[in-house]
Parts: structure tokens; sequence; C-alpha cells
């Protein structure tokens, strides 16, 4: 491998309102390399990435490109490309209905398709030249997605490009598509293009790149060898978890006892983003669904709910079978759901506080059995003083509130449905420590009050803390449960990781 | 506090009013100044018998009653669909085909078949507003789009209707409903809004109408999670308009007993899309507020009742129109209420004692 | 798709043509018109001139309704290939007529054009019998004059603004008034030819105070309304009354509110041309005029009949 610098970025910075996005990372990419970009949702690789192509424009920082004197003055996607930095995303944004030639070539050069047989003709010879398998005058939509992405890259490559920026390009493939996407990836890198990998399957990466960089926070947290780093190191890295110091919780914090009566269980459960699985949980018990984004922990507890299309599969309800295929299904069954998204599935952001607590509880009631004004201020009322929520008033716009404040208040909306079985999607994230802790309190004690409650969490400790039982998804599939003994962190992150590659 | 106080100028509270409210005083204070004597009220004797009050005010409440009971039904679609129905008016001259249709079939004309007429207005109507919100809710197209059907075809369909001419009714009961009921000073009409609003007024308060509306208005997703069938919603929010649109045509046909499939309730959705917005609600849908958009109908036909007293010369009339909604849909937009907020922050900034009442 | 058009259109012309095939001597008339939806006015129009060419009167007519020219004028053109005697036409536009007439010329086909003008040579239409739409405005001033009101305070209430209708019965009106000082405008407006809003102006009027004693509506629909505004203000109005009421259309109901003495005055623009062209084809010669203006109806409260409601009244009652 030669050790060319092609691509440099030092100190990058960039600050949205309230959030520091990148600070001060690092990046190089040399010739002739495939380099992964890793980190968890919200790490900052896609603002990296942004930065790069000029989507955005950094705060601070130098980027040094590879033939360009000085410093890269990258302010929009037209310059990046300029410069010689292409990038291919996931979805493809060619034109389905011209031909592949066409798509290689419209819109870079004047007056093309006054010589139609000319640039067939460049094109026949570069798909050749990779290896693509498609003809020059076949219409682009014809293609599989794979070839289609393939096309998208020798446009890209054909552009003179030295860094070459493929953003989760195999999300939509199969296996054998994804061999020849990296057949070419190969290819490329034989030829000294620098590659820049985004992805969030781990197999992947260890499959066909050189190095990775991992990012966790917006902060760098280093850059590796491939072969330095074992899988479930890298899993370590991106949780933010150094192996050797993971402690042990102390397991006297789980006090839930499950009963060992089944509350909800289903059987082969599938929806239209969840592919089939059993699941059961117990009265009183705490669970969790754990694995890396994208591995379909939120998709199945989703289905649970009915929140998509649910396609099949069996569901029991303390022993009898019921039909859940829509929210109000599950609500009506006891179950209660506070979604990964607050922003987006959780708070109805212009409703006042109040109206945000008793909104479950109004549906459940139906359409024509309106609560009474007081009632919803006494609800309002408990519920803000329970859980300490705080906002100027019960009519304040919950949007208005802290991010905090605003999972309490849908916390509260279930709460007050008191249901039997409640689920909890990343009710953590992006909240303070204080509110965290105060959550995963109230998690324990409504399982002293007998109710079933899955927990999801990106972070492993705080599942740790509150689980007694963990279910491991991988590549969206359960691929393992651990209890009692076996809930340490090394094991949940050698089960994440694949336990066989190590 | 502060997050609190400003937001309730985006959303709700009497901040929504300000605006309407502030146009209000200010036509009430222009027509004053012109002539003094403009707001007066005299009595009459009636036609029918008794003591009847006119006068520009009388004028411009029972003028705008069309429009103010479309623009109510306007104000749910527009929340809950995030779009408005540009059929309206079609769809009124087809109730009010209707209706004269039903009206004309027996030689004399009843109470009974007074009912009878309404009815089959407000159940054609309702299927209209039926069809459009099927095309709302379940086939996802844009509001506009899918009511520009009826708006084109609307109108047609009442012609065909009434037989391609424009039938006169003349009865004693559709007089007592366009104009005055015998020993009533106060136009029919009037009470009609009244009845209308307080109609809707109790279906907000023993159903769950408002809130689900608002959720799935405000966001959708959130809403489905919540068990709100957003569908239904949303088509519920189309049919009830429809009853709007058969009360509005009912009206417009009984005023001059007769039913003109052309001029009934001409370009009035766009005057009943003006009163939700100049309203103070968002066109966008959501949090919404039906006292704004009545008395945005009320505004608009005060403008137009002042431009009539003024004389202003026929081919003028629309630009007039024109100034003075521009001036009131900027004076609501958010660009404009922040600064209008910012600027009352910054006089009450030197006086701290009175920020947190705001606030509260 | 023009092209799919005639040959349907040919296509139910041979149908028709064979049904009738019997009926060789009849006088064969192609007609093209606007469609009877688009008015009131039209949809008379229309019945006139399926009432004048029937079987019965020795005619054997063809008609087709568009408000497209180009349609308009493919239908025509299979007229005339069709092989009628006389070509009757309303075209939607006053442009692009030249070829269709000329081969109809070169076909020795006899072209009358009604109501509407087309803008060709004079040499290529038989006659053109067509409305004068000032004339009417005229008419109905004249009348207005006839009365011999000490003081006239109208309340002018226009029709849609630029409309050949608002035009033609607008200008006589202004142009009198500025000319008299015993005749005021209490008020000018457009109302668009809505009812709705004919009353609120009128309304408006009322309640201002001012006086006014004659109700110029440029239609029916309108004056209608400016009635129930004077009705709900219980101001007495029609034959002997204190406000003069005068519309326009001739609408059946509207001649009905003369015959009840409730109105005073209607005009028409005249929708029957039907038995002028009739006349001149039977005929056989060739009119003294190309061009004839139809004679303008303008009824009075106390001279109309019955008789003429039935005659001259549009639409339903």
């Amino acid at each position: 491998m030669q050790e060319e610098t092609v691509l440099s970025m030092r100190g990058i910075c960039k600050e949205f309102p309230g959030v520091k996005a990148l600070q001060n990372v690092d990046f190089t990419l040399r010739r002739g390399e495939i380099h992964a970009l890793m980190g968890e949702n919200g790490a900052g690789k896609s603002t990296l990435i942004k930065v790069l192509t000029g989507v955005y424009t950094k705060d601070a920082g130098h980027i040094q490109m590879e033939g360009t004197e000085g410093e890269a003055n990258i302010r929009s996607p037209q310059d990046a490309q300029n410069i010689g930095i292409s990038t291919v995303y996931q979805e493809i944004t060619l034109c389905p209905n011209l031909t592949v030639a066409e798509n290689m070539f419209i819109g870079r050069e004047a007056g093309l398709l006054t010589h139609r047989k000319e640039y067939e003709k460049k094109a026949e010879q570069l798909l050749k030249n990779l290896n693509i398998p498609a003809r020059a005058r076949q219409e682009l939509s014809s293609c599989s997605l794979a070839v289609q992405q393939m096309v998208a890259i020798a446009r890209a490559v054909d552009m003179n490009c030295k860094v070459l920026i493929l953003d989760e390009p195999t999300s939509s493939l199969d296996e054998k598509e994804v061999q020849m996407l990296f057949s070419l990836m190969r290819d490329l890198r034989s030829r000294g293009v620098g590659i820049i990998f985004v992805t969030h399957f781990l197999e992947q990466v260890y499959e066909v790149c050189d190095r990775i960089t991992v990012l966790r926070n917006g902060e760098l947290v280093g850059e590796y060898i491939i072969q330095d780093l074992p899988q479930v190191q890298l899993v370590a890295k991106m949780m933010g978890k150094e192996l050797d110091e993971t402690i042990e919780i102390d397991a006297s914090g789980k006090k839930n006892t499950p009963t060992g009566e089944t509350v909800y269980e289903a059987e082969n459960l599938s929806s239209s983003e969840a592919k089939p699985f059993n699941f059961k949980i117990s009265r009183g018990e705490v669970n969790g669904f754990t694995g890396l984004l994208g591995s379909g922990r939120s998709e199945s507890v989703r289905a649970i709910f009915g929140a998509d299309r649910v396609t099949g599969g069996k569901v029991r309800m303390n022993g009898k079978q019921v039909r859940i295929s829509r929210p109000i299904d599950a609500m009506k069954n006891g179950i209660g759901y506070l979604p990964e998204d607050r922003k987006r599935d959780g708070i109805i952001a212009d409703l006042s506080v109040r109206d945000n607590i008793i909104l479950a509880l109004q549906v459940m009631k139906g359409f024509f059995h309106p609560m009474s004004r007081s009632e919803m201020e006494k609800f309002a009322d408990e519920y803000i003083h329970t859980l300490n929520i705080k906002t100027a008033s019960k009519d304040t716009p919950v949007g208005s509130l802290s991010g905090g404040n605003q999972q309490k208040v849908i916390l509260a909306r279930w709460l007050l449905t008191h249901p039997e079985y409640l689920i909890l999607d990343e009710p953590t994230r992006g909240i303070d420590i204080g509110t965290k802790l105060e959550i995963q309190r109230l998690v324990l004690k409504l399982a002293e009050e007998n109710v079933s409650v899955t927990f999801i969490s990106s972070e492993i400790e705080e599942m740790l803390r509150t689980c007694s039982r963990l279910i491991v998804m991988r590549d969206r599939k359960i691929v393992g449960e651990l209890t009692g003994d076996e809930l340490s962190q090394t094991n949940i992150m050698k089960t994440i990781a694949g336990g066989e590659k190590q | 506090m502060r997050k609190a106080g400003k937001a309730s100028w985006k959303t709700g509270g009497i901040g929504q009013l300000m605006i309407p409210l502030i146009a209000v005083g200010l036509l009430i204070l222009f027509n004053l100044i012109r002539d003094p004597s403009f707001f007066s009220i005299h009595t009459t004797p009636g036609n029918s018998g008794g003591i009847v009050l006119t006068g520009n005010l009388i004028s411009i409440i029972n003028g705008a009653s069309e429009l103010a009971v479309l623009a109510m039904g306007m104000t749910l679609v527009t929340a809950a669909c995030g779009g408005q129905d540009i059929s309206v008016g079609a769809a009124a001259a087809i109730a009010g085909s209707v209706f004269v249709r039903v009206l004309k079939t027996p030689d004399v004309i009843t109470g009974g078949t007074m009912i009878l007429a309404f009815a089959s207005c407000c159940v054609v109507a309702m299927l209209f507003g039926a069809f459009n919100g099927t095309l709302v809710a379940v086939f996802r197209i844009q509001p506009m789009i899918a009511t520009l059907i009826l708006y084109t075809c609307g109108r047609s369909i009442a012609y065909w209707i009434n037989g391609g001419a424009t039938p006169t009714v003349s009865s004693p009961i559709i007089n007592a409903i366009g104009s005055y009921i015998p020993g009533v000073p106060i136009p029919t009409p009037i009470f009609i809004v009244l009845a209308v609003g307080i109609l809707l007024a109790l279906v907000f308060r023993f159903t769950n109408l408002r809130l689900y509306t608002q959720s799935v208005g405000i966001n959708q997703g959130a809403a489905k999670l919540n068990g709100i069938n957003s569908t239904m919603i949303k088509l519920l929010s189309f049919i009830i308009l429809g009853l709007c649109v058969a009360t509005a045509g009912c009206i417009g046909v009984s005023r001059l007993s007769l039913i003109n499939h052309e001029t009934l309730l001409l370009d009035v959705e766009m005057d009943a899309i003006l009163a939700v917005a100049i309203g103070g609600n968002s066109l966008g849908g959501g949090k919404f507020r039906i006292s704004g958009s009545i008395l945005g109908a009320y505004i608009i036909q005060m403008l137009t009742i002042t431009l009539y007293a003024m004389k202003v010369p026929s081919t003028n009339v629309k630009a007039y129109k024109a100034i003075v909604i521009i001036l009131l849909v900027v004076m609501g937009s958010p660009v404009v209420k922040k600064k209008i907020a910012d600027f009352w922050k910054h006089l009450r900034g030197s006086h701290p004692a009175s920020v947190g009442k705001e606030a509260a | 798709m023009k092209k799919l058009l005639s040959l349907v259109l040919a296509l139910a012309l041979c149908l028709g043509v064979m049904a009738i095939a019997h009926a060789d001597d009849l006088i064969k008339v192609g007609i093209v018109n606007n469609p009877p939806s688009e008015s009131g006015y039209r949809a008379a129009n229309v019945a006139d001139f399926e009432k004048v060419f029937s079987t019965e009167n020795g005619y054997e007519a063809k008609t087709y309704y568009s408000i497209k020219n180009d349609e308009q004028l493919a239908a025509a053109q299979s007229f005339i290939t069709d092989g009628v005697d006389y070509l009757l036409i309303s075209a939607a536009e006053t442009t692009g007529w030249d070829v269709v007439l000329t081969n109809a010329a070169e076909a020795g086909i006899g072209v009358f054009l009604f109501d509407r003008m087309i803008d060709v040579d004079e040499a290529l239409y038989a006659a053109a019998v067509v409305s004068d739409m000032r004339q009417e405005g005229e008419t109905a001033v004249a009348w207005l004059e006839g009365l011999g009101l000490e003081e006239y305070n109208i309340i002018h209430i226009q029709g849609a603004m630029g409309s050949d209708a608002q035009i033609g019965r607008s200008n006589p009106l202004t142009e009198k008034c500025e000319a008299n000082d015993n005749w005021k405008l209490v008020v000018q407006q457009t109302a668009t030819w809505d009812e709705a809003e004919a009353k609120k102006i009128t309304e408006s009027v009322i309640n201002s105070g001012e006086k006014f004693n004659v109700i110029y509506a440029e239609n029916d629909g309108m004056a209608k309304g400016a009635v129930a505004a004077l009705d709900e203000n219980n101001i007495a109005h029609g034959v002997g009354k204190d406000v003069v009421v005068m519309g326009f259309d001739c609408n059946k109901w509207a001649l009905r509110e003369l015959l009840a003495g409730n109105w005073n005055y209607d005009g028409q623009c005249s929708p029957f041309q039907a038995q002028v062209i009739s006349d001149i084809i039977k005929s056989g010669e060739a009119p003294a005029q190309k061009i004839i203006i139809s004679v303008e109806k303008g009824f009075d409260a106390t001279t109309i009949t019955e008789q003429d409601v039935l005659d001259y009244g549009l639409g339903e009652e």
C-alpha cells in the first residue's frame, strides 16, 4: 500500500445551534486505500462528509487536497467535484429513464448530444474497463440497483476523481450485488483512487477496508489499520467503552424479579420493516433490545406496537390471542410505546403540555368521550409533579420545552394510560444526565409495580443497570439473548460484534 | 418563561386574534372618520309586518353569513389537512341547485318540504365533501389539486341539476330564511351563523374533534402512534365542510329566491381561505381558532361594504381590496409578528415587573 | 386528436344521413353553435334554431356545439364535405375562418353568420344576423326618458366590466347622465353579474340614506338582487311605485315580475335569429343588406302580455 496522502483534514469544527457536530476532527485519506468512516448515529460522520463535499461550510480547520496548492477552498458541491471529490449516495441520483451512457455524460460537456456515437463508445470502454455488466445504450432503469450504483461510480471515476465517497452504498443491495460492488471498489483502489466508505455493516468493513476512522459524539476516537482492530474492539470504540475498563454493574441494581407469568408473547411477528421474530416478556420484567444502529431493534418494537404495517405472526396478551395491527389495538391491549424519534413521532409540538400528556388516554377513551377540563388539569398537574417536568405552565406548547422535559411529557402520556407493557425506545437519547437517571429509576419502579418494560438504549451501561434480560440483534436478526451472569459489557459487545470474529 | 410568551404569539392565545382585532378596529375607525353615521342602525317597518333593523352594520354581519359559515368549515379542513378546499363555491352551487330542485317538486312549499330539501342538500354536499376527503385522506392528493376537480366541474353539475335554467322559488318560508322572520327585527342568516357556531362549539365540547384535528395537523406520524386514525379525521373535516357548504348554499339561494349556478357564491372559496388566514390560522395546518376565521369573514365583508359606501369606481374595487388584504396578510406573517413581538419585548424591557405577567 | 375528432364526427354524420336518407327533398343545413350550457341566452338561442330548422319546416339540420374555435372549424369543414346546402355559424372566435368559408363558397354552400360576426371578407357569407349591444342600451335609456320623471336618481349596477353586454348597456346611460342635469347616477358599481353583490350595492345606498328612484341593473339576476334589498327595507317598487326597476335578458321569471307590476322594464338581446335566416333561405333571394341587426325587444310592464312571456321569455319558469 502506498502511503501518499491524497486528502487531509485537520482540526475540523462545525457547530449547529446547540450542538457541536464536529470538534477538532482530523481525517487522512491515502492514495489507493479504502477507508471506513465509522460511528454511531450522531457521531458526526455525515457532517464530516458534508463539510468535505461543500454542503456545509466548516467553522474552523484546514482541508488539503493533493494537486491543489495550499488550502482547498470548498464552498459548494461543484467546488468539491472540480478538485476531484465525488460522492455516490445511498439513493441513486441519476435519471432512470436515460441510457447508461447518457447518465454517465449528461451535464458535463457542452454539445455532447451531437456526438452521441462518440460518447457511447467512450462509455462502453469505461464500462468494460471497470467490468461493469451494463451496455452503454441500455436504459438505466433496466439495470439492477447495484449496477446503477456502479454506473454512478463510473461517472464519478471518469470525472478524474481522486477521492470517492460512498455513503451507505450497500444498504439496499443483496449479498451478490455487494460482492460486485466490492470488486469494483478493489479495482478502483488498485488504480490509486482513495475511497471513503460509510456503512454500518461491520462485516463489510472487515471485508473490504484497509483503515478505519472512528468518530463519536463529534470527536475523533482514532484512526486504525484494520488488522490492528478486532471487530469487538471497534464496537467498543464506537460505543465509547474501552473493553479493559468495563466495570461490571452491580447486579443488585436490578430489582425486578419476573413472576414468570407471560404478559406479552409474539410468534413469528413481522412487519413491513421487521423480519419475523419471536419474543415474550413476563410481568414485571425489564428487558432490552440491543444492537448497532440499523440492526432492527427499533423496527422490532414498532412491529409489537403495530406502528408499521404488520405482515404476519401471532400475538398473545396474557395467554389470549389478540390482533394488533394498529397502534390503537396495542393501546387497548395495554401496551404503551415511547418512540425513538421524539420530535418526529413523539411530541405534538404546537399543542400544550396538558394536551400532550392526556392525548393517549383521551384517544383510548374514544372520540365521543372527551375528558372534562378539570380532569385534564388534574392529570396534567399530577404528572408534571410526579415526573418533575419543568414547564412554565400546563398551557405551554410542548415544543418549547427542553428535550428531557419533552421526553418526560411523553412518558407521562403513557404512564397515564396505566399500561401493562411499556416499550421505551431510546428514552434517554440526547437528554441530560440527571433526567437520564430519573428515567432509569422510574423504569425500575414501574417493574416493581408489575409493569413489564422493554427498554432500548444505545448506552449499554444504562441497559445493564435496568434490564434483567437483553436481546441482541445484528443485521435485522435476533442473534442472542443474555440473562443473569451473562450480562456484562464484554459479553454484549462480543455478541453484537459476532462472537466468532474476535 | 420568555420562550412561552413568544410561543403564544405563534399559536393560540389571544395573540392569534390580535391582528384581525386590530384590523376591525382600524376599519371601524376609518369609517367613523369618513362618515360618523356609517354604523347607525335604523328601524324600518318590515314588509312582512313588525319593525326590522337596518343599517350598514346589519348589512355587514348579514352579508358575511355565507362566508362565515364556509370559513368555519374551511378552518377545520385547513387544520387537519394543511391544505384548502377550493371547490366550496362550486359545491355550494350544487347544494343550492339540489335545494331548489327538491323545493320545486311539490306544488306548495310547506315546512316539511323545506326540511326535506335542506336534508337532501346536506346529504349531497356531504357526499361531495366525502369525495374530496377520500382523494385527500386516502389517496394523499394535495387538497388544492384534489378539490380542483370539483372546482372545475361543480357548476356544470349544478347546471345539469337545474336543467340549464335559473329557477326561482317564491315562498314565505324561503323569504323568512333569506331575509326576516316576521316579527323578528334581525335578518335570519345572522341566526343561522350563530346556530352553526353553537353547533360546532357543542361538537368541540362533546367530542375530541379539536384535539384530534390539531394533532393530525401538527404531527400526523405522532398522532397515528397515539391511536388516532388520521384518515378518518381528514375525511371528517371535509364532510363537516360539506355541511357548511350546504348551509351557505341554502342561505344564498334563500336571499334571492333564485338559483343561478353561474354566480351563486362565485369565488367564495378564495374569500373563505382568506378569512381563515386573516383569522391568524396557519394555512399549513395544526392549531386553529374558529373565532378568528369568523372574524376574518366579517373583516372581508366590512371591507367590501366600505368600498361600496365610498363609491369606489367599479374598475378599481379589486385593486383597493387587494391593497388592504396584502397589508393584513403581511401584518399577520410570522416575520412581522416576530418583529412586533420583539418590539413589545423591547418596550417592556424597561418595565421588568410586567415581563412575568406576560409569560403567565 | 383533431383528426380523430373529425373522424368520429364524420362517422356520426354518416349515420345521421343514413337514418333520414329517404327525405331527399329537405333543405340540408349545418349549424355550428356554442353549447347551450354557456348561458341562458345560448340555451334560448339553441332552442330557437332547433324549433325553426325542424323537419316539419322542411329542414334537415345537423348541429355541432363547442366553445372551441378549432373544434368548430373541424365541424364546419365536415359539414361542407358532407354536402350541406347551407352553413349557419355562431363562431367562438372571430378569426381563423377564411379557409373554411372559402371552401364553402367553392362548394356553392350558402353561409349565414348569426349572433357573432366573423372577421372575413363580406363576399364569403350571404348574410349576418347579429345583435347590436349598444342599441339595446339606447332602447332602454329612451324608454326611461319616455317616463318623463322630474329627476332621475339612478342606481346603476353593471355587469362584468369589459364584456360586450356591459359596455353596450352601460355607455348610453352614462352618456345620458353626463348630458342631462336631472339625470344623476347615485352609484355606478359592478356586481359582475352576481345577484348577491347587486343586493349589497343597493343595500349600501339605502343605508347611506341617499335618494334614488331608478334601478338600472344590467341583467335580470342583478335586478332581482337589488329588488331583494328594496323588499327587505320595505321600499315600494314597480309600476306606479317609488322606484323604477329595469333589468335585461328577459328571463321568463323576470317577465312575470313585469306582468305582476313589480318591475317596470326588461330589455333583451334577442337570441332569436333563426326565423330571419330561414326566411332568407326560403325566399331564395339575397337580402338587401348583408348585415342584419336583430330587432332588440324592450318590454314595458304596462303593455306586456301573457303571450309575450311565452314567446320571448328565456328559460324555465
